[in-house]
């Protein structure tokens, strides 16, 4: 990505984690992703922005497979994920094994019926694992890893509805944390949360970059610019411009992005 | 103040007023319209609630005539049921165990295959197999209770006969199966719609966390719906208890205090029935045991729901 390399940060420390190549993808007949094209680079945060109804979340839950969940949806070109150069969109490759790489944290904060503890611990438990040290163990590391541990670590039995919004919220960062995956998707996950909670959840993103790749889709710009490195500006199902977060904010290439960062967009 | 305008002023006051009025009035038949529909809904709801205290008044109070001249103790504790005899005993726990028996083997039946026919039409079946399963199901739940006891005593009977030799013609096995046979759809059906009523959110978090279709039903989606699940099993309850037409026809009528499924036995409905077919005799004591085993009929039913509640109430907190 040689239009990436003039940008402020460093080209040369950058791995391609996953790659989208020319992907489209179909509701049945309502084509909502239009040849879409752009890397995603390891242990960075890249955001996706653009107006309601771009497809934002459409392209977000192509990376985990969740549209195989629904009859009708059909994806077509490829996301390969790296080192092992898979393309995870193949027909032959096991939805779930996506799942087990790619992790979600989803707008609303959707905890199980579960404890708190049986929460973080569901993937680790879906992978079979029995161990009740390394259920503890990694339980503990995943609630720390979503700076939770602290307000948690006395009432780890208690059902997670008590938990308050954004405690809940972190506490899905924490069950999406469990099972160590290489890529985080966040869809808009502050959006129903308060300033303060919000801020707490920001905070988090920034302690996971270097940890592992994001992708995140958010509405809020300032929150694009503060927790990202790379920004894709996405229109009516097509990514219109994909820079460093900085580019895009401050000296975008293409008007239309302007437009919407600026807020001229109609 | 000019004259002029004081009137104007009054003028004024004196249209506010009847505007006012005017809409107060206006409130006031809203109000009384209000009242009489609250009035009608009211009487409707305290209808059931006074009919239900009627058949609760009748069930004590012919009790009380019965426990005047058979003790309590002697109720719950002989082992003999011969009101009609001579040598009359009562005791429950004769028809009690016909119940609580055909009862247990129909929640045998029920309860697993209910539940697992809730998880298949709500987290397994595509579209096109709910949407003719569904109504399809609730048509089974509608066949008359007679049918079901002669499918029991005519074909049930025979077959288990082959499978256990020296089985009597009537027993409790084949009617607690037919019964659980015929409990199923509630099951399902109401556990179904507790399991639909679980957001989709939830599952997808489940899948999103690399679960299985069958992981995310049983540990996701079946916990959400404990409580709905749960009431389905005590709606189950409550009819086994309470069926009286198939246990009539298929287990035969004569009391026997037995814990054994493969014996001929009496429920407490068929016992009520046996006696208010009969020509007993208004205010004797065989008229009056009908009852006393109403009464313990209703104690249970209630005593179930309690539990139900209790256990959700139970379950929602642990899991
Ligand atoms: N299940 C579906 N079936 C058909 N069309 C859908 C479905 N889900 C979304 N769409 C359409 O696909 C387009 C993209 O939707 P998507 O949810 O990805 O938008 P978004 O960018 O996430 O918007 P928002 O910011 O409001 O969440 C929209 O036009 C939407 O109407
Ligand atoms: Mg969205």
């Amino acid at each position: 990505m040689s239009k990436v390399a003039e940008g402020s940060l460093a080209a040369s420390s950058m791995v391609v984690k996953a790659e989208t190549k020319n992907l489209n993808f179909h509701y049945g007949s309502f084509h909502a992703l239009k040849s879409i094209n752009m890397p995603l680079y390891e242990k960075k945060v890249t955001a996706l922005i653009g107006p309601s109804g771009c497809g934002k979340s459409t392209y977000l839950r192509c990376f985990n497979r969740m549209h195989d969940l629904y009859p009708g949806n059909r994806y077509d070109g490829e996301i390969k994920l790296y080192p092992d150069n898979t393309n995870l969109l193949h027909a032959h490759v096991d939805p779930i094994e996506v799942r087990m790489r790619i992790s979600m944290v989803f707008q609303k904060p959707n905890p199980f019926p579960k404890s708190i503890y049986e929460n973080v611990a569901y993937g680790l438990r879906v992978r079979g694992e029995r161990k009740a040290s390394i259920v503890d163990e990694k339980v503990e590391q995943a609630l720390r890893g979503a700076a939770l541990w602290d307000e948690v670590k006395h009432r780890l039995k208690d059902l997670a509805f008590n938990l308050s919004g954004g405690q809940q919220q972190r506490l899905c960062i924490a069950r999406a944390l469990a099972t160590e995956p290489e890529i985080l998707l966040f869809d808009e996950p502050t959006s129903a949360l308060d300033p303060i909670a919000t801020a707490s959840i920001e905070e988090l993103i920034a302690d996971l970059k270097g940890k592992l790749t994001i992708l995140i889709v958010t509405h809020n710009m300032q929150q694009a610019a503060r927790v990202s490195d790379y920004t894709a500006y996405m229109y009516l199902g097509e990514v219109i411009e994909f820079d460093v977060t900085d580019t895009i904010f401050i000296k975008p290439k293409n008007k239309a992005t302007e437009d919407y960062i600026t807020g001229r967009f109609g | 103040m000019p004259p002029s305008s004081a009137s104007y002023i009054e003028g004024l006051s004196a249209v506010a007023e009847s505007v006012i009025s005017d809409r107060l009035s206006r409130r006031k038949t809203r109000h009384l319209r209000e009242r009489f529909i609250e009035f009608i809904l009211f009487s409707a709801a305290a209808f059931s609630v006074f009919v239900t205290l009627g058949i609760v008044y009748v069930l004590v109070s012919e009790s009380v005539v019965f426990f005047r001249q058979v003790s309590v103790w002697d109720f719950l504790t002989d082992t003999q049921w011969t009101p009609l005899f001579d040598d009359a005993h009562y005791g429950i726990m004769v028809l009690l165990s016909g119940t609580l028996v055909s009862s247990g083997v129909a929640l045998a039946v029920a309860v697993p295959l209910g539940t697992i026919i809730a998880i298949y039409l709500s987290e397994f079946a595509p579209f096109s197999v709910r949407e003719v399963a569904k109504p399809l199901l609730e048509l089974l739940s509608g066949v008359p209770t007679v049918v079901y006891g002669y499918f029991a005593l005519l074909f049930v009977t025979p077959l288990l006969q082959a499978l256990i030799p020296g089985l009597p013609g009537f027993n409790l096995l084949s009617a607690g199966l037919v019964m659980g046979i015929m409990i199923i759809p509630y099951v399902a059906s109401v556990s179904e719609d507790a399991m639909r009523a679980v957001p989709m959110s939830m599952r997808e978090g489940s899948y999103a966390m690399g679960a299985t279709r069958f992981q995310t039903a049983t540990r996701v989606v079946t916990p959400a719906a404990l409580s709905g699940i749960t009431a389905a099993y005590i709606l189950g309850i409550s009819r086994a208890v309470g069926e009286t037409m198939i246990l009539a026809i298929a287990a035969g009528m004569q009391p026997n205090l037995t814990w054994n499924p493969t014996e001929p036995a009496a429920t407490i409905t068929s016992f009520i029935v046996q006696v208010a077919l009969g020509d007993l005799p208004h205010g004797s004591i065989g008229y009056q045991t009908i009852f006393a085993a109403g009464l313990t009929l209703m104690l249970m039913t209630l005593a179930f729901n309690v539990l139900g509640h209790v256990l959700t109430r139970r379950f929602r907190q642990a899991y």
